[in-house]
């Protein structure tokens, strides 16, 4: 049976993956785009191409914007296979993925993983009861199927928050109220950045303006919030927290939860690239050098994947990734066009360091409480996982094989980051060195049918010599 | 005090499904997630190690906590699956059990 | 100046299955221990650990490994019930009897075969395992596939949960007053006066008697005290599915069902050196070959999938051995650290704290590979 080959395979057709297949098309390599999801667009596009006029209304330009990107990448000419899962990629670059129900391998000289980013787990006493969600969630329950909820309590803090608080506003339905929970003293601390922020003054001015537009619609907001907890017994029932000196008590079904994004490893892990912790963003990236390539050779990093830049930023990475590609593989790129690129991205970077600042997780959610449900898969406390390394567990791989945290169906997408700041926390060192979970095929569970029908060429698998 | 369900700001072409035996109107296009949750059910399976009720968090696909059983599949995540007319649904109660 | 907190009776570098069973061993006789043990991403072997308490097929080309096993799986009730009541961690052990399926008409030759060269190996304890047609494997283990032809059961066969074998092994020891220090691979080892000094990038550890259970490591390590130790290095790839109500009513030597309800499935036998990568083409086999001998498994979903690399001596038998030019120095290595955990904890502790590797055990020393005649048997 004859392996497909391609020049190029994207994971994920976000704006990273979307731009990137444009541009590689256009400077003439083979493209392949494997996406999980049914239509492009990725999480912050989802369901772009079939919103309808209602849902831009109240999903905003920006969302409707990646509309032409989707179109773009439609008319690309490359080979784009929705609902195709990638469970595994070998040392040489091949790789192996399940589409309808069926399993098949290509060969990539290069692949780009733009699987974007994760939600920041956000663990709190109920966060794993009936109606706690992420924001992420109420917003992806908007894009894709139209539905707000009437009574949600957004909690947590973020640029997101306050989009999706905004979006509900203009569906009509605002939230019952915003608990941010930034610590005091944060404003005062992202005050230096600002005038690198001013760079990027339209990215500013439009988070104000949604704030503005938050607080005109009356939604109470609560702010410096700290203690809290998810109440309820076999679903959300309300949320518990300190605010202002007082305590309070929001009865409400829906809780949606948010501190932030972070890269998604699993690829990245899975290649054994090398990662780093970032200090101000505070979650793992993966090195990479000019080029967007990891250390695992032939693997590319565009978008949140790489560090949390947000949409705009994903797409000139993408483009950037891709004509680098491009060029090294022999056909013509513009030199000056990418030289624009750089500019632009680096003009659009300014407002980071304002956010990570601003928005950095709170202490009290990188540090639970012991009796925290932390692996929700495995239901895997904080204070068991506290124990074990007070035993002498150096890590999460230890930790793992000693409670299965990580074990689970998730791989670790939801606890790991968690689980990684808890043992460094409890071993008084940096994440850095604590480092994360190995990550090993199948990225996402197979039917062993599926397996056992499966017929990979043969590899050429890695040999270590001592 | 029950939750109030979500309300649609659109309607799309109805899909109909069951769930634990009962039809569940949906809009064509959305997850069986969505849909569920549109009906006001938040509770899709036990969670296996201490039979907790779980329901949607993630909505990407990332957390499997939706997991339900589909056409007598189980363990599949509602939020990757698109609604099909006709489709049967039953909660994910805990570990899958083997049909002899 | 090597401070006090860092002296001990014996200093066992490597926190595994085999220097965390001796170590418990030596702190339930009193003594003193520090375990060395590496960081989180290491070679790790007692982490990739099917959870086998085996004994049929073990040692056939060498009797006093068969006796060795089955001294092992008559003391490994007492090390269960001994760290249940010290730790609260069970390892859950099980002996319901282990069964091995043969496909072809040579594999079950083989195993009767077998069965005939060991059946008196245990004397008048007997060997145990015995050959099972069909009709009888399918009423103890229904559900195998219409492939398997028959093959073997032993009453003596039985599993456990390896990794929580190896977290009471680790609390029961520090518990009894022993330290297990992580983090801290040895880089050299002395000799200062009467004491063995270690030192590792967390300091120095002195101890009268050292022992070395660092498995790969041992291999440059052993030198230090005048010790040589022949291992190889062979991949073994193993497939987790996800939890599934009871379905392997008992282990086989190639899939088991944990006590959390998921289905391992083995294994894979690599010359890739010391890589861990799991491969698809592996992956593809081994779901193919378990699907074929266990029908049912089709309906399940593989989760996750690991490999580790297996300490294999030449003969696949153990290998301790006591250094000449270093007394009180031990090396000890072997691929079976979840079965021989019960001998590990009770029998050879005692040994070495007697300071002598005498009568069967010698039987293990490595210089039975010098006459090149070396047979190797299934692992």
């Amino acid at each position: 049976m004859n392996t497909e080959i391609v020049d190029l395979l994207i994971v994920g057709a976000g704006p990273a993956g979307m731009a990137a297949a444009v541009e590689a098309a256009k400077a003439g390599l083979s493209v392949a785009v494997l996406d999980e999801q049914p239509r492009p667009g990725g999480q912050i596009y989802r369901n772009v191409e079939t919103a309808g006029a209602t849902r831009d209304k109240v999903l905003g330009p920006e969302y409707v914007a990646g509309r032409s990107l989707a179109d773009s990448f439609r008319q690309s000419g490359v080979r784009y296979m929705p609902g195709a899962l990638v469970w595994n990629i070998g040392t040489d670059m091949m790789v192996d993925y399940s589409l309808g129900g069926h399993s098949s391998q290509i060969q990539a000289a290069n692949v780009l993983a733009a699987t974007g980013a994760l939600e920041r787990p956000v663990p709190m006493p109920g966060w794993t009861l009936p109606g706690v969600t992420t924001v992420g969630a109420l917003q992806i329950l908007l894009k894709s199927a139209g539905l707000v909820q009437p009574d949600a309590v957004l909690v947590g803090s973020g640029p997101l928050l306050w989009l999706v608080a905004q979006q509900m506003v203009a569906a009509g339905m605002p939230p019952k109220a915003i608990v941010e929970n930034t610590p005091r003293g944060r404003v005062l601390e992202a005050l230096k950045y600002v005038p690198r922020a001013l760079r990027a003054r339209s990215y500013l001015l439009k988070g104000l303006a949604m704030i503005r537009r938050v607080r005109r619609a009356g939604v109470p907001i609560y702010r410096h919030a700290t203690a809290l907890r998810v109440e309820g017994k076999d679903r959300a029932e309300a949320l518990r927290f300190r605010a202002g000196g007082k305590l309070h008590r929001i009865e409400s079904g829906n809780i949606a939860l948010h501190q932030g994004v972070i890269p998604n490893q699993q690829i990245t892990r899975l290649l054994r690239a090398e990662h780093f912790w970032d200090e101000a963003q505070k979650c793992f990236r993966p090195k990479l050098d000019d080029d967007g390539q990891s250390t695992a050779k032939g693997l590319y990093v565009a978008g949140d994947g790489g560090g949390i830049t947000g949409a705009a930023s994903a797409a000139l990475e993408g483009r950037l990734v891709a004509l680098g590609i491009a060029g090294r593989m022999g056909h013509p790129v513009a030199a000056d066009r990418i030289a624009r690129l750089r500019v632009v991205l680096a003009r659009d970077a300014a407002v980071r360091p304002l956010l990570e600042t601003l928005y950095a997780p709170a202490p009290e959610i990188l540090s639970p409480a012991d009796d925290v449900t932390i692996c929700r898969c495995e239901e895997i406390t904080a204070g068991t996982i506290r124990e074990t390394v007070r035993l002498g567990a150096p890590g999460p791989n230890q930790v793992k094989s000693l409670l299965r945290t990580g074990m689970g169906p998730c791989q670790g997408r939801v606890c790991g980051l968690a689980v990684s700041c808890l043992i460094a926390e409890t071993r008084k060192q940096s994440p850095q060195v604590t480092d994360y979970y190995r990550i090993r095929p199948p990225l996402k569970p197979l039917p062993l049918t599926e397996l056992a029908a499966f017929e990979p060429a043969p590899d050429t698998p890695e040999v270590i010599e001592k | 005090m029950a939750p109030s369900n979500p309300r649609r700001i659109d309607q799309g072409r109805v899909v109909t499904f069951s769930f634990e035996g009962q039809t569940v109107r949906a809009c064509e296009g959305e997850s069986v997630a969505a849909a569920l949750t549109a009906a006001g059910i938040r509770d899709f399976r036990n969670s296996i190690v201490s039979g907790q009720p779980r329901g949607i968090y993630c909505m990407m696909g990332a957390c499997f906590d939706c997991l339900v059983e589909i056409d007598g599949v189980p363990n599949r995540q509602a939020c990757m699956t698109e609604v099909q007319e006709g489709m049967f649904v039953r909660r994910q109660a805990g570990a899958v059990e083997v049909k002899a | 100046m090597i401070p006090n907190e860092n002296f001990a009776d014996t200093i066992i570098v490597g926190g595994g299955l085999l220097g965390s069973a001796v170590a418990w061993g030596l702190t339930r006789l009193g003594q003193k221990v520090i375990v060395l043990d590496e960081g989180d991403v290491a070679l790790r072997a007692s982490r990739g650990n099917f959870g086998l308490v085996w004994v049929s097929g073990k040692g056939e080309f060498l009797p006093p490994y068969a006796r060795w096993s089955r001294l092992s799986s008559e003391l490994w009730p007492q090390l269960a019930e001994e760290l249940i009541e010290q730790t609260g961690i069970s390892p859950v052990y099980q002996k319901p009897g282990g069964v091995m399926f043969s496909l072809t008409e040579e594999d079950l030759a083989r195993k009767r075969e077998q069965i005939g060269r060991m059946k008196d190996y245990n004397g008048p304890k007997g060997y145990g395992a015995r050959m099972m047609d069909k009709a009888e494997l399918d009423e103890m283990l229904p559900g195998l596939g219409p492939d398997v032809l028959g093959g073997t059961y032993s009453p003596h066969d039985g599993h456990c949960n390896p990794l929580f074998l190896l977290r009471g092994l680790h609390a029961g020891l520090q518990k009894a007053g022993g330290c297990y220090v992580s983090d801290a691979p040895a880089t050299k080892i002395e000799k200062e006066g009467s004491s063995f000094v270690v030192s590792t990038s967390h300091g120095r550890y002195a101890g009268a008697k050292l022992i070395l259970a660092a498995g790969h490591g041992n291999r440059w390590l052993a030198p230090q005290v005048g010790l040589e130790v022949p291992l190889i290095a062979e991949k073994g790839e193993i497939l987790v599915t996800e939890r599934a109500r009871p379905l392997l009513t008992m282990p086989t030597h190639l899939l088991r069902q944990t006590g959390e309800g998921t289905i391992m499935i083995g294994d894979s036998h690599e010359h890739t050196g010391y890589s861990t990568r799991s491969r698809s083409t592996v992956i593809a086999d081994l779901a193919r070959y378990a699907v074929h001998c266990f029908p049912a498994l089709a309906q399940l979903r593989l989760v996750r999938s690991w490999g580790a690399v297996r300490i294999l001596t030449p003969d696949g038998c153990p290998v301790y051995q006591q250094s000449e030019l270093c007394p009180g120095a031990f090396s000890i290595n072997c691929h079976s650290g979840v079965t021989l955990a019960g001998a590990h904890a009770l029998a050879l502790a005692p040994a070495i704290a007697e300071g002598a590797l005498s009568g069967e055990l010698d039987a293990f020393h490595p210089r039975r590979f010098a006459n090149g005649t070396v047979k190797s048997a299934a692992h």
